[in-house]
Protein backbone atom coordinates (compact mmCIF):
# COMPACT_ATOMS: atom_id res chain seq x y z
CA UNK A 1 0.00 0.00 0.00
CA UNK A 2 1.49 3.36 -0.98
CA UNK A 3 0.08 5.83 1.50
CA UNK A 4 0.59 9.44 0.55
CA UNK A 5 1.66 8.89 -3.06
CA UNK A 6 0.60 11.45 -5.63
CA UNK A 7 -2.44 10.58 -7.67
CA UNK A 8 -2.66 10.38 -11.43
CA UNK A 9 -6.32 9.36 -11.27
CA UNK A 10 -9.32 11.67 -11.55
CA UNK A 11 -9.78 14.84 -9.49
CA UNK A 12 -7.31 16.24 -7.00
CA UNK A 13 -7.65 15.00 -3.44
CA UNK A 14 -7.65 18.21 -1.41
CA UNK A 15 -5.13 21.01 -1.37
CA UNK A 16 -3.18 19.98 -4.48
CA UNK A 17 -2.06 23.24 -6.05
CA UNK A 18 -2.62 22.01 -9.58
CA UNK A 19 -5.65 20.75 -11.45
CA UNK A 20 -5.64 17.20 -12.79
CA UNK A 21 -4.39 18.60 -16.14
CA UNK A 22 -1.35 20.17 -14.44
CA UNK A 23 -2.38 23.86 -14.61
CA UNK A 24 -2.40 25.90 -11.42
CA UNK A 25 -5.85 25.94 -9.84
CA UNK A 26 -7.73 28.97 -8.50
CA UNK A 27 -6.61 30.63 -5.28
CA UNK A 28 -9.05 29.72 -2.50
CA UNK A 29 -9.69 32.23 0.26
CA UNK A 30 -11.90 31.46 3.28
CA UNK A 31 -13.95 34.08 5.11
CA UNK A 32 -15.14 33.24 8.62
CA UNK A 33 -16.31 35.06 11.73
CA UNK A 34 -19.23 35.50 14.12
CA UNK A 35 -22.87 35.87 13.05
CA UNK A 36 -23.71 39.30 11.66
CA UNK A 37 -20.16 40.65 11.37
CA UNK A 38 -20.53 41.34 7.65
CA UNK A 39 -19.01 38.29 5.97
CA UNK A 40 -21.60 38.08 3.21
CA UNK A 41 -21.54 41.84 2.67
CA UNK A 42 -17.72 41.65 2.42
CA UNK A 43 -17.93 38.80 -0.09
CA UNK A 44 -20.48 40.77 -2.14
CA UNK A 45 -18.32 43.89 -2.10
CA UNK A 46 -15.19 41.90 -3.05
CA UNK A 47 -17.03 40.34 -5.99
CA UNK A 48 -18.14 43.76 -7.26
CA UNK A 49 -14.64 45.19 -6.87
CA UNK A 50 -12.76 42.28 -8.47
CA UNK A 51 -15.13 40.68 -10.98
CA UNK A 52 -14.16 42.85 -13.96
CA UNK A 53 -10.54 41.72 -13.86
CA UNK A 54 -10.82 38.25 -12.33
CA UNK A 55 -12.85 35.09 -12.89
CA UNK A 56 -14.47 34.55 -9.47
CA UNK A 57 -16.78 32.01 -7.84
CA UNK A 58 -18.24 31.79 -4.32
CA UNK A 59 -19.05 28.83 -2.05
CA UNK A 60 -21.34 29.60 0.90
CA UNK A 61 -21.76 27.42 4.02
CA UNK A 62 -25.14 28.37 5.45
CA UNK A 63 -26.22 26.90 8.76
CA UNK A 64 -29.84 26.10 8.01
CA UNK A 65 -30.99 28.23 5.10
CA UNK A 66 -29.82 29.33 1.69
CA UNK A 67 -29.93 32.95 2.83
CA UNK A 68 -26.30 33.82 2.16
CA UNK A 69 -26.30 32.28 -1.29
CA UNK A 70 -29.64 34.00 -2.00
CA UNK A 71 -28.37 37.37 -0.77
CA UNK A 72 -25.51 37.15 -3.26
CA UNK A 73 -27.89 36.08 -6.03
CA UNK A 74 -30.43 38.79 -5.23
CA UNK A 75 -27.73 41.42 -5.32
CA UNK A 76 -26.50 39.98 -8.60
CA UNK A 77 -22.85 40.26 -7.57
CA UNK A 78 -22.08 37.22 -9.74
CA UNK A 79 -24.10 35.15 -12.22
CA UNK A 80 -25.97 32.33 -10.40
CA UNK A 81 -23.81 29.57 -11.87
CA UNK A 82 -20.82 31.06 -10.02
CA UNK A 83 -22.40 30.72 -6.57
CA UNK A 84 -22.82 27.38 -4.82
CA UNK A 85 -24.18 26.65 -1.35
CA UNK A 86 -22.97 23.77 0.83
CA UNK A 87 -25.26 22.29 3.50
CA UNK A 88 -23.51 21.81 6.81
CA UNK A 89 -25.79 19.75 9.11
CA UNK A 90 -25.97 22.64 11.62
CA UNK A 91 -22.17 22.85 11.92
CA UNK A 92 -20.33 25.17 9.53
CA UNK A 93 -17.08 24.70 11.46
CA UNK A 94 -17.22 20.97 10.73
CA UNK A 95 -17.73 21.58 7.02
CA UNK A 96 -14.87 24.11 6.75
CA UNK A 97 -12.37 22.36 9.02
CA UNK A 98 -13.02 18.78 10.19
CA UNK A 99 -14.73 17.28 7.14
CA UNK A 100 -14.11 19.45 4.10
CA UNK A 101 -15.29 16.94 1.50
CA UNK A 102 -18.54 18.74 0.55
CA UNK A 103 -16.72 22.06 0.18
CA UNK A 104 -13.99 20.52 -1.97
CA UNK A 105 -16.68 19.03 -4.15
CA UNK A 106 -18.34 22.44 -4.55
CA UNK A 107 -14.98 23.99 -5.45
CA UNK A 108 -14.32 21.30 -8.07
CA UNK A 109 -17.83 21.58 -9.50
CA UNK A 110 -17.43 25.35 -9.90
CA UNK A 111 -14.05 24.95 -11.61
CA UNK A 112 -15.60 22.38 -13.94
CA UNK A 113 -18.77 24.38 -14.68
CA UNK A 114 -17.45 27.93 -15.09
CA UNK A 115 -13.65 27.58 -14.94
CA UNK A 116 -10.88 28.29 -15.33
CA UNK A 117 -11.24 30.46 -12.24
CA UNK A 118 -8.72 32.85 -10.70
CA UNK A 119 -10.30 33.10 -7.28
CA UNK A 120 -12.79 31.14 -5.18
CA UNK A 121 -14.16 32.74 -2.02
CA UNK A 122 -15.36 30.18 0.54
CA UNK A 123 -17.66 31.79 3.08
CA UNK A 124 -18.46 30.13 6.40
CA UNK A 125 -21.84 30.55 8.05
CA UNK A 126 -21.62 32.68 11.19
CA UNK A 127 -19.93 30.63 13.90
CA UNK A 128 -17.91 31.02 17.08
CA UNK A 129 -14.48 32.52 17.65
CA UNK A 130 -12.70 29.17 17.28
CA UNK A 131 -13.93 28.46 13.74
CA UNK A 132 -11.04 28.28 11.31
CA UNK A 133 -10.67 26.82 7.82
CA UNK A 134 -8.68 23.68 7.04
CA UNK A 135 -5.49 24.19 5.03
CA UNK A 136 -6.81 21.37 2.87
CA UNK A 137 -9.66 23.65 1.76
CA UNK A 138 -8.28 27.18 1.54
CA UNK A 139 -4.92 28.79 0.84
CA UNK A 140 -5.54 31.81 3.05
CA UNK A 141 -8.25 32.86 5.47
CA UNK A 142 -9.86 36.09 6.53
CA UNK A 143 -11.60 36.47 9.89
CA UNK A 144 -14.29 39.16 9.94
CA UNK A 145 -15.44 40.71 13.22
CA UNK A 146 -17.22 44.01 13.77
CA UNK A 147 -17.02 46.87 16.24
CA UNK A 148 -20.63 46.40 17.35
CA UNK A 149 -20.00 42.82 18.48
CA UNK A 150 -17.95 44.17 21.38
CA UNK A 151 -14.55 45.89 21.34
CA UNK A 152 -13.14 43.18 23.63
CA UNK A 153 -13.20 40.48 20.91
CA UNK A 154 -9.60 41.11 19.74
CA UNK A 155 -8.44 40.90 23.37
CA UNK A 156 -10.29 37.60 23.90
CA UNK A 157 -8.39 36.13 20.95
CA UNK A 158 -9.19 32.57 19.90
CA UNK A 159 -7.93 30.77 16.79
CA UNK A 160 -9.90 32.95 14.36
CA UNK A 161 -8.60 36.24 15.69
CA UNK A 162 -5.05 35.11 16.38
CA UNK A 163 -4.23 32.89 13.41
CA UNK A 164 -6.23 34.18 10.40
CA UNK A 165 -4.04 35.50 7.60
CA UNK A 166 -6.08 38.70 7.70
CA UNK A 167 -8.26 40.11 10.48
CA UNK A 168 -10.97 42.50 9.25
CA UNK A 169 -12.67 44.73 11.83
CA UNK A 170 -15.84 45.85 10.09
CA UNK A 171 -18.54 48.50 10.63
CA UNK A 172 -16.15 51.18 11.92
CA UNK A 173 -18.88 53.74 11.12
CA UNK A 174 -20.85 52.31 14.06
CA UNK A 175 -18.03 52.76 16.61
CA UNK A 176 -19.24 56.10 18.04
CA UNK A 177 -22.79 54.76 18.36
CA UNK A 178 -21.92 51.58 20.26
CA UNK A 179 -19.10 53.03 22.34
CA UNK A 180 -16.36 50.86 20.80
CA UNK A 181 -12.76 52.04 21.16
CA UNK A 182 -11.06 51.45 17.78
CA UNK A 183 -7.58 52.22 19.09
CA UNK A 184 -7.99 49.69 21.84
CA UNK A 185 -9.17 47.12 19.29
CA UNK A 186 -6.12 47.83 17.12
CA UNK A 187 -3.77 47.55 20.11
CA UNK A 188 -5.33 44.28 21.32
CA UNK A 189 -5.30 42.82 17.81
CA UNK A 190 -1.63 43.69 17.40
CA UNK A 191 -0.86 42.01 20.71
CA UNK A 192 -2.70 38.83 19.70
CA UNK A 193 -1.48 38.70 16.10
CA UNK A 194 2.03 40.12 16.06
CA UNK A 195 2.94 40.92 12.45
CA UNK A 196 -0.22 39.44 10.90
CA UNK A 197 -2.26 42.20 9.20
CA UNK A 198 -5.41 43.86 10.53
CA UNK A 199 -7.71 46.06 8.42
CA UNK A 200 -10.52 48.36 9.59
CA UNK A 201 -13.41 48.65 7.15
CA UNK A 202 -16.72 50.40 6.78
CA UNK A 203 -18.53 48.97 3.79
CA UNK A 204 -20.84 52.00 3.70
CA UNK A 205 -17.92 54.46 3.26
CA UNK A 206 -16.39 55.54 -0.04
CA UNK A 207 -13.28 53.43 0.59
CA UNK A 208 -15.49 50.43 1.34
CA UNK A 209 -13.91 47.04 0.85
CA UNK A 210 -10.91 48.56 -1.01
CA UNK A 211 -8.19 47.61 1.54
CA UNK A 212 -9.41 44.00 1.67
CA UNK A 213 -9.52 43.83 -2.14
CA UNK A 214 -5.92 45.10 -2.22
CA UNK A 215 -4.90 42.37 0.22
CA UNK A 216 -6.61 39.76 -1.99
CA UNK A 217 -4.73 41.08 -5.04
CA UNK A 218 -1.42 40.66 -3.18
CA UNK A 219 -2.33 37.06 -2.25
CA UNK A 220 -3.28 36.36 -5.84
CA UNK A 221 -0.03 37.82 -7.18
CA UNK A 222 1.94 35.58 -4.81
CA UNK A 223 -0.17 32.53 -5.79
CA UNK A 224 0.32 32.96 -9.52
CA UNK A 225 3.97 34.09 -9.32
CA UNK B 1 -7.35 -8.10 8.28
CA UNK B 2 -6.61 -5.16 10.55
CA UNK B 3 -9.08 -4.49 13.32
CA UNK B 4 -7.65 -0.99 13.75
CA UNK B 5 -8.32 -0.17 10.07
CA UNK B 6 -11.97 -0.98 10.76
CA UNK B 7 -11.98 1.55 13.59
CA UNK B 8 -10.56 4.23 11.29
CA UNK B 9 -13.18 3.56 8.61
CA UNK B 10 -16.10 3.31 11.06
CA UNK B 11 -15.12 6.42 13.05
CA UNK B 12 -17.83 9.07 12.89
CA UNK B 13 -15.06 11.60 12.31
CA UNK B 14 -13.91 9.87 9.11
CA UNK B 15 -14.14 12.91 6.80
CA UNK B 16 -16.61 11.65 4.22
CA UNK B 17 -19.48 14.09 4.59
CA UNK B 18 -21.85 12.09 6.80
CA UNK B 19 -22.14 14.84 9.42
CA UNK B 20 -24.44 16.90 7.19
CA UNK B 21 -27.03 14.11 6.80
CA UNK B 22 -29.72 12.91 9.22
CA UNK B 23 -30.72 9.66 7.49
CA UNK B 24 -34.35 10.75 7.42
CA UNK B 25 -34.40 11.80 11.08
CA UNK B 26 -35.00 15.50 10.36
CA UNK B 27 -38.41 15.05 8.70
CA UNK B 28 -39.32 12.41 11.32
CA UNK B 29 -38.55 14.90 14.11
CA UNK B 30 -40.42 17.74 12.40
CA UNK B 31 -43.48 15.55 11.82
CA UNK B 32 -43.49 14.42 15.46
CA UNK B 33 -42.56 10.77 14.87
CA UNK B 34 -39.33 11.09 16.88
CA UNK B 35 -39.83 12.90 20.20
CA UNK B 36 -37.64 10.94 22.63
CA UNK B 37 -35.06 8.17 22.95
CA UNK B 38 -37.66 5.40 22.58
CA UNK B 39 -38.88 6.86 19.30
CA UNK B 40 -35.27 7.16 18.15
CA UNK B 41 -34.70 3.47 18.95
CA UNK B 42 -37.79 2.49 16.93
CA UNK B 43 -36.74 4.69 14.01
CA UNK B 44 -33.21 3.27 14.00
CA UNK B 45 -34.45 -0.32 14.25
CA UNK B 46 -36.74 0.21 11.27
CA UNK B 47 -34.05 1.84 9.20
CA UNK B 48 -31.48 -0.82 10.12
CA UNK B 49 -33.59 -3.79 9.02
CA UNK B 50 -34.72 -2.19 5.75
CA UNK B 51 -32.50 0.38 4.03
CA UNK B 52 -29.64 -0.59 6.37
CA UNK B 53 -29.67 -4.26 5.41
CA UNK B 54 -29.78 -3.42 1.70
CA UNK B 55 -26.91 -0.97 1.98
CA UNK B 56 -24.85 -3.30 4.18
CA UNK B 57 -25.19 -6.11 1.64
CA UNK B 58 -24.07 -3.84 -1.21
CA UNK B 59 -21.00 -2.88 0.82
CA UNK B 60 -20.27 -6.51 1.72
CA UNK B 61 -20.53 -7.47 -1.96
CA UNK B 62 -18.07 -4.74 -2.98
CA UNK B 63 -15.67 -5.83 -0.24
CA UNK B 64 -16.08 -9.40 -1.48
CA UNK B 65 -14.78 -8.33 -4.89
CA UNK B 66 -17.98 -8.26 -6.98
CA UNK B 67 -17.96 -5.77 -9.88
CA UNK B 68 -18.51 -2.31 -8.36
CA UNK B 69 -20.19 -0.93 -11.49
CA UNK B 70 -22.72 -3.77 -11.52
CA UNK B 71 -23.25 -3.17 -7.80
CA UNK B 72 -23.78 0.53 -8.48
CA UNK B 73 -26.60 -0.38 -10.88
CA UNK B 74 -28.00 -2.81 -8.32
CA UNK B 75 -27.98 0.04 -5.78
CA UNK B 76 -29.87 2.29 -8.22
CA UNK B 77 -32.48 -0.42 -8.70
CA UNK B 78 -32.88 -0.72 -4.92
CA UNK B 79 -33.28 3.03 -4.32
CA UNK B 80 -36.66 4.20 -5.67
CA UNK B 81 -36.35 7.80 -4.39
CA UNK B 82 -34.45 10.09 -6.80
CA UNK B 83 -33.50 12.33 -3.83
CA UNK B 84 -31.94 9.37 -2.01
CA UNK B 85 -30.13 8.22 -5.16
CA UNK B 86 -28.64 11.70 -5.47
CA UNK B 87 -27.68 11.68 -1.78
CA UNK B 88 -26.09 8.23 -2.06
CA UNK B 89 -23.98 9.35 -5.04
CA UNK B 90 -23.01 12.61 -3.37
CA UNK B 91 -21.88 10.77 -0.24
CA UNK B 92 -20.18 8.16 -2.41
CA UNK B 93 -18.16 10.86 -4.11
CA UNK B 94 -17.15 12.28 -0.72
CA UNK B 95 -16.28 8.80 0.58
CA UNK B 96 -14.20 8.22 -2.55
CA UNK B 97 -12.13 11.36 -1.91
CA UNK B 98 -11.41 10.31 1.68
CA UNK B 99 -10.72 6.72 0.62
CA UNK B 100 -8.25 7.66 -2.11
CA UNK B 101 -6.36 9.82 0.38
CA UNK B 102 -6.31 7.19 3.13
CA UNK B 103 -6.05 3.82 1.33
CA UNK B 104 -5.14 4.61 -2.29
CA UNK B 105 -5.56 1.78 -4.79
CA UNK B 106 -5.98 1.22 -8.54
CA UNK B 107 -9.43 -0.28 -7.85
CA UNK B 108 -10.61 2.94 -6.22
CA UNK B 109 -9.05 5.03 -9.01
CA UNK B 110 -10.87 2.91 -11.60
CA UNK B 111 -14.26 3.39 -9.93
CA UNK B 112 -13.62 7.13 -9.49
CA UNK B 113 -12.83 7.38 -13.21
CA UNK B 114 -15.91 5.40 -14.22
CA UNK B 115 -18.22 7.37 -11.86
CA UNK B 116 -16.72 10.88 -11.55
CA UNK B 117 -20.00 12.22 -10.06
CA UNK B 118 -19.95 9.48 -7.45
CA UNK B 119 -21.01 5.85 -7.14
CA UNK B 120 -23.48 4.80 -4.42
CA UNK B 121 -21.86 5.31 -1.01
CA UNK B 122 -22.17 1.70 0.26
CA UNK B 123 -20.43 0.42 -2.88
CA UNK B 124 -17.58 2.91 -2.42
CA UNK B 125 -17.36 2.06 1.27
CA UNK B 126 -17.21 -1.66 0.50
CA UNK B 127 -14.44 -1.14 -2.03
CA UNK B 128 -12.62 1.06 0.48
CA UNK B 129 -12.87 -1.69 3.09
CA UNK B 130 -11.41 -4.13 0.55
CA UNK B 131 -8.53 -1.76 -0.15
CA UNK B 132 -7.91 -1.36 3.58
CA UNK B 133 -7.58 -5.13 3.92
CA UNK B 134 -10.98 -5.59 5.56
CA UNK B 135 -13.55 -8.29 4.83
CA UNK B 136 -17.20 -8.29 3.67
CA UNK B 137 -18.55 -8.59 7.19
CA UNK B 138 -16.45 -5.62 8.34
CA UNK B 139 -17.85 -3.49 5.50
CA UNK B 140 -21.38 -4.61 6.36
CA UNK B 141 -20.84 -3.71 10.02
CA UNK B 142 -19.61 -0.26 9.05
CA UNK B 143 -22.63 0.50 6.88
CA UNK B 144 -25.13 -1.02 9.32
CA UNK B 145 -23.68 1.12 12.10
CA UNK B 146 -23.77 4.28 9.96
CA UNK B 147 -27.43 3.57 9.25
CA UNK B 148 -28.25 4.14 12.92
CA UNK B 149 -25.44 6.41 14.17
CA UNK B 150 -26.25 9.13 11.63
CA UNK B 151 -29.87 9.57 12.79
CA UNK B 152 -28.81 9.31 16.46
CA UNK B 153 -26.27 12.14 16.11
CA UNK B 154 -28.75 14.24 14.14
CA UNK B 155 -31.48 13.79 16.74
CA UNK B 156 -29.12 14.96 19.49
CA UNK B 157 -28.80 18.22 17.51
CA UNK B 158 -32.44 18.47 16.41
CA UNK B 159 -34.16 17.69 19.72
CA UNK B 160 -31.35 18.50 22.16
CA UNK B 161 -31.81 14.85 23.16
CA UNK B 162 -29.53 13.77 26.01
CA UNK B 163 -26.42 12.42 24.21
CA UNK B 164 -26.04 9.62 26.77
CA UNK B 165 -29.54 8.38 25.95
CA UNK B 166 -28.84 8.54 22.22
CA UNK B 167 -25.64 6.53 22.65
CA UNK B 168 -27.43 4.03 24.86
CA UNK B 169 -29.91 3.49 22.00
CA UNK B 170 -26.99 2.55 19.73
CA UNK B 171 -25.52 0.23 22.36
CA UNK B 172 -28.85 -1.61 22.79
CA UNK B 173 -29.00 -2.14 19.03
CA UNK B 174 -25.58 -3.83 18.93
CA UNK B 175 -26.86 -7.44 18.78
CA UNK B 176 -29.18 -6.51 15.90
CA UNK B 177 -26.35 -4.73 14.12
CA UNK B 178 -24.28 -7.91 14.32
CA UNK B 179 -27.22 -9.90 12.98
CA UNK B 180 -27.83 -7.57 10.03
CA UNK B 181 -24.11 -7.48 9.18
CA UNK B 182 -23.93 -11.29 9.21
CA UNK B 183 -27.06 -11.55 7.03
CA UNK B 184 -25.63 -9.00 4.58
CA UNK B 185 -22.26 -10.72 4.35
CA UNK B 186 -23.93 -14.10 3.81
CA UNK B 187 -26.07 -12.70 0.98
CA UNK B 188 -22.97 -11.19 -0.66
CA UNK B 189 -21.46 -14.67 -0.99
CA UNK B 190 -24.26 -15.66 -3.35
CA UNK B 191 -23.80 -12.96 -5.98
CA UNK B 192 -25.52 -9.74 -6.97
CA UNK B 193 -28.92 -11.27 -7.67
CA UNK B 194 -29.07 -12.68 -4.13
CA UNK B 195 -28.60 -9.26 -2.49
CA UNK B 196 -31.54 -8.10 -0.36
CA UNK B 197 -33.80 -5.34 -1.67
CA UNK B 198 -35.56 -4.28 1.51
CA UNK B 199 -36.71 -0.66 1.68
CA UNK B 200 -38.69 1.67 3.94
CA UNK B 201 -41.37 3.42 1.87
CA UNK B 202 -41.94 6.15 4.46
CA UNK B 203 -38.22 7.05 4.42
CA UNK B 204 -38.39 7.25 0.61
CA UNK B 205 -41.46 9.50 0.70
CA UNK B 206 -40.21 11.85 3.41
CA UNK B 207 -36.79 12.08 1.72
CA UNK B 208 -38.50 13.40 -1.42
CA UNK B 209 -40.43 16.01 0.60
CA UNK B 210 -37.38 16.98 2.70
CA UNK B 211 -35.28 17.60 -0.41
CA UNK B 212 -37.69 20.41 -1.33
CA UNK B 213 -37.77 22.14 2.09
CA UNK B 214 -36.46 25.71 1.79
CA UNK B 215 -35.16 25.73 5.38
CA UNK B 216 -33.53 22.67 6.93
CA UNK B 217 -30.55 21.79 9.10
CA UNK B 218 -29.48 18.63 7.28
CA UNK B 219 -28.86 17.91 3.62
CA UNK B 220 -30.92 14.71 3.81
Amino acid sequence: MHLGHTHDGPAAVSADATRPDGTRRALRIGLGGPVGSGKTATVAALCRELRDRLSIAVVTNDIYTREDAEFLLRNAVLPPERIQGVETGACPHTAIRDDISANLEAVEDLEEAVGPLDLILVESGGDNLTATFSKGLVDAQVFVIDVAGGDDIPRKGGPGVTTADLLVINKTDLAPHVGSDLQRMARDAKEQRGELPVLFTSLTSAEGVGPVADWVRVQLAAWTA
Amino acid sequence: MSRAALLVLADGRFPAGGHAHSGGAEPAVTQGRIRDADDLAAFCRGRLHTAGLTAAALAAAAAHGLDPLALDEAADARTPSPALRATARKLGRQMMRAARATWPSPELDALATARPRGAHQPVVLGLTARTAGLGPEDAAHCVAYETVSGPATAVVRLLSLDPFHATAVLARLAPELDEVAAQAAEAARHGIDALPAASAPLLDITAEAHAAWPVRLFAS
